[in-house]
C-alpha cells in the first residue's frame, strides 16, 4: 500500500493492525497502517465483507464483543495505546453511531441525550444537564424540532431524527473522535442529506471516521478516503485524488462500478 | 434478454359451487371445534359461580375459616356458613411474596446468563436441567422442601418451607421467560450502551432489563399464577393454620389448602365452591393483567 499524503500530527494512528474473528481463522483486517487527520472526515469504503466495519469497531474496541476475536498490532489515540486503556475511558473519548438508529426505548429524548452520564452514574447539576442536552441537540440541528417534546420517548421520532438523536447522545460526552458505521443506510434521501450536512458541520469540532457503502456520499463529504478489499487497505489518500486519479487498479474498478 | 410471455394456466370454474360448499363446511367445523375448546372453561366458571357466589360476601374476605361446629349450626338453622377464608388469602399472598423474593432474582440472573452464553455447553446443560425441573412433580418438590427446610431449618412446618417449594416451581418458568425476552431485545441496544462507555453490568441492569420489562413481568405473573393453586407441596411443608400468620417459621394456611380441608369436612361443602371461585378469579385476573402489560408496555 502506498501512502503519499503523509498526515501531520494525526489524532489516530493504526499500526500493523490485524484482526481475525477466530484464532487461526482468516484475517478480516490485514496489516493495516493508517493515520487519521484531526478535524476531518475520513471515509472507509469497500465491498461487503472487506473488513471496513471491523476496522472501525476496533478503533473503540467494540469488536471485542466477539469473545473469540484475535487482535494484533496497535492503535494510538494521540500517543496513548488504546489497547492498554480501559474500554470505559476509551469509549468516552471515541464515540460511536450505528447503522440503525438505536435510541434507548425506555428513555425520553432528554434522557437519551444524557444517557452516557446517567448510566455511568456521573452526577452533574440540573443546569449543567440542561445545558449539555440543549448544546448536543443544537449540534445535531434537532433542538428546534424537539424542544417542546423533550420528555417524550425517543422512539416516537422519525428514523432520521432518531439517528440525529443518537449522534447527539454520542456528542454529549464531548468525545474527540466519532465513529459512524453506515449511519445513513437506513434513512431516506432527505434525512440522509441532513445527516451529511451535519457531519460536515461537526468536523469543525470533532474528528469523524465513517464507514459507507455509498461512494457518492464518500465523495461528497469526506476529506480522506480508505479503500479496503478482502481485509487489505488497498488505497488511502485525499478523497479528491482517489476519486479523480486512483493509484490502484482495484480501486478504479470499484469506483467505476465494475465490482462491489 | 428476450422476455417470453408466460402462459396463464386456464382455471376451470365449473366446480365453483362445490368449492363454496366445502368452504362453508370447513368454516362450520372450525367454529364447532373452537366452541368445544372453550366450553370446559365456560362450564367450570359457570358451575363455580352458581355454587359459590352465595357464600361470597365481605366476611368471606375478612374472617378466618369457621370450625365445623359453627358451620353445622348455621346449616341446621338454614343460614349460610359464617366466616371466610382470610387466613387462606393472606397465607397465599405471603407464600407467593416469599417465593417471588427467592425465585425472581435467581431466575432473572440465570436467564441472562443463558442468553449471554447461548452456544456454550454448560449453558445448554443448565437450560436442559431447568426444563427437567419444570417436569418434576410438585409433590416431590414438597418432599424435598420438607427434608431441607422443615427438618433442618425451621424444625417444624413453616411458611418458609412452602415458599421454597413454590420458588423451585417458579424458577424454570422465569428462567425461560427471561432468556426469551432477552433474545427479542435488539443487540444494537446493548452496543449503544457499551459504546457510551457504560460498564457491562450497568448495561444489563439499566438498559436491557428495563427494555424487556413487559416480557419479564409477563413471565413472572404467569409463574405466580402457576403456583397459586399448588396444594400437594404445601400439605407437606406449610401444613395449614386456622389463623392469619405472618411468621416465616410458623405453619401458614393457603387457599388451596383450605379447599382441601373443606372437602374433608361434610359441613363445609359450600365453602369449597366459593374458595375455588375466588382462586379461579385470582388466577384469571393475574393472567389478564399480564396480557395487558405485555400489550401496553411493549417497547421492542
Amino acid at each position: 500500500m502506498e501512502n503519499i499524503d503523509r498526515i501531520k500530527d494525526p489524532i489516530l494512528s493504526i499500526k500493523d493492525l490485524s484482526i481475525a474473528y477466530n484464532k487461526g481463522a482468516k484475517y478480516a483486517v490485514k496489516d493495516v497502517n493508517v493515520e487519521v487527520k484531526k478535524n476531518a472526515i475520513t471515509a472507509i469504503m469497500g465491498p461487503s465483507g472487506c473488513g471496513k466495519s471491523t476496522l472501525l469497531r476496533a478503533i473503540n474496541r467494540m469488536h471485542e464483543l466477539y469473545p473469540s476475536i484475535e487482535t494484533k498490532g496497535n492503535i494510538f489515540l494521540h500517543d496513548e495505546d488504546i489497547m492498554k486503556m480501559s474500554t470505559i475511558q476509551l469509549r468516552r473519548k471515541i464515540g460511536m453511531v450505528f447503522q440503525r438508529p438505536n435510541p434507548f426505548p425506555t428513555m425520553s429524548i432528554y434522557d437519551n441525550v444524557i444517557a452516557g452520564y446517567k448510566l455511568n452514574g456521573i452526577r452533574i447539576s440540573k443546569s449543567e444537564r440542561d445545558n449539555i442536552v440543549e448544546q448536543s441537540l443544537r449540534n445535531v440541528a434537532l433542538w428546534d424540532e424537539v424542544k417542546d417534546s423533550l420528555f417524550k420517548k425517543g422512539t416516537f421520532l422519525s428514523g432520521g431524527q432518531q439517528q440525529r438523536l443518537c449522534i447527539a447522545r454520542a456528542l454529549a460526552f464531548q468525545p474527540e473522535v466519532i465513529l459512524l458505521d453506515e449511519p445513513t443506510s437506513a434513512l431516506d434521501p432527505i434525512a440522509t442529506s441532513r445527516v451529511e450536512d451535519l457531519l460536515v458541520e461537526l468536523k469543525k469540532k470533532y474528528t469523524i471516521v465513517l464507514v459507507t457503502h455509498n461512494m457518492s456520499q464518500a465523495a461528497r463529504i469526506s476529506d480522506y478516503s480508505m479503500f479496503m478489499y478482502l481485509g487489505d487497505l488497498v488505497e488511502y489518500g485525499k478523497t479528491k485524488m482517489m476519486f479523480t486519479n486512483p493509484r490502484d487498479s482495484k480501486t478504479e474498478e470499484y469506483l467505476t462500478g465494475k465490482f462491489g | 434478454m428476450n422476455a417470453q410471455a408466460i402462459q396463464a394456466p386456464t382455471i376451470s370454474t365449473s366446480n365453483i359451487d362445490s368449492r363454496k360448499l366445502k368452504n362453508k363446511a370447513f368454516r362450520i367445523l372450525v367454529i364447532v371445534l373452537s366452541a368445544l375448546t372453550i366450553s370446559p372453561i365456560a362450564l367450570i366458571l359457570g358451575k363455580l359461580i352458581v355454587k359459590g357466589i352465595r357464600q361470597i360476601n365481605l366476611d368471606f374476605f375478612y374472617q378466618n375459616a369457621p370450625n365445623t361446629l359453627e358451620a353445622m349450626t348455621a346449616i341446621s338453622n338454614g343460614e349460610i356458613i359464617p366466616g371466610g377464608i382470610a387466613n387462606g388469602i393472606t397465607g397465599t399472598i405471603f407464600l407467593v411474596i416469599l417465593a417471588s423474593l427467592m425465585a425472581i432474582p435467581i431466575g432473572i440472573i440465570i436467564g441472562i446468563f443463558l442468553y449471554e452464553n447461548q452456544e456454550k455447553r454448560y449453558a445448554n446443560l443448565i437450560r436442559n436441567l431447568s426444563d427437567i425441573l419444570q417436569g418434576v412433580p410438585s409433590i416431590v418438590l414438597g418432599l424435598i422442601a420438607y427434608l431441607w427446610v422443615v427438618k433442618n431449618i425451621t424444625n417444624g412446618f413453616s411458611a418458609l418451607a412452602g415458599s421454597v417449594a413454590l420458588a423451585i416451581m417458579m424458577l424454570p418458568l422465569i428462567i425461560r421467560a427471561t432468556e426469551e425476552t432477552m433474545k427479542m431485545i435488539p443487540g444494537t441496544l446493548k452496543e449503544a450502551g457499551l459504546a457510551l462507555g457504560v460498564p457491562y453490568y450497568k448495561v444489563i441492569l439499566r438498559v436491557l432489563i428495563p427494555s424487556g420489562f413487559s416480557g419479564l413481568s409477563t413471565g413472572i405473573l404467569l409463574s405466580i399464577s402457576r403456583v397459586l393453586g399448588e396444594t400437594a407441596p404445601l400439605m407437606l411443608t406449610t401444613l395449614g393454620s386456622p389463623v392469619i400468620n405472618w411468621d416465616v417459621s410458623a405453619p401458614t394456611s393457603a387457599v388451596p389448602l383450605l379447599i382441601w380441608e373443606f372437602y374433608n369436612d361434610p359441613n363445609m361443602v359450600d365453602l369449597i365452591w366459593s374458595s375455588s371461585l375466588f382462586l379461579m378469579g385470582f388466577v384469571l385476573t393475574l393472567n389478564i393483567i399480564s396480557k395487558r402489560i405485555s400489550a401496553k408496555r411493549k417497547v421492542i
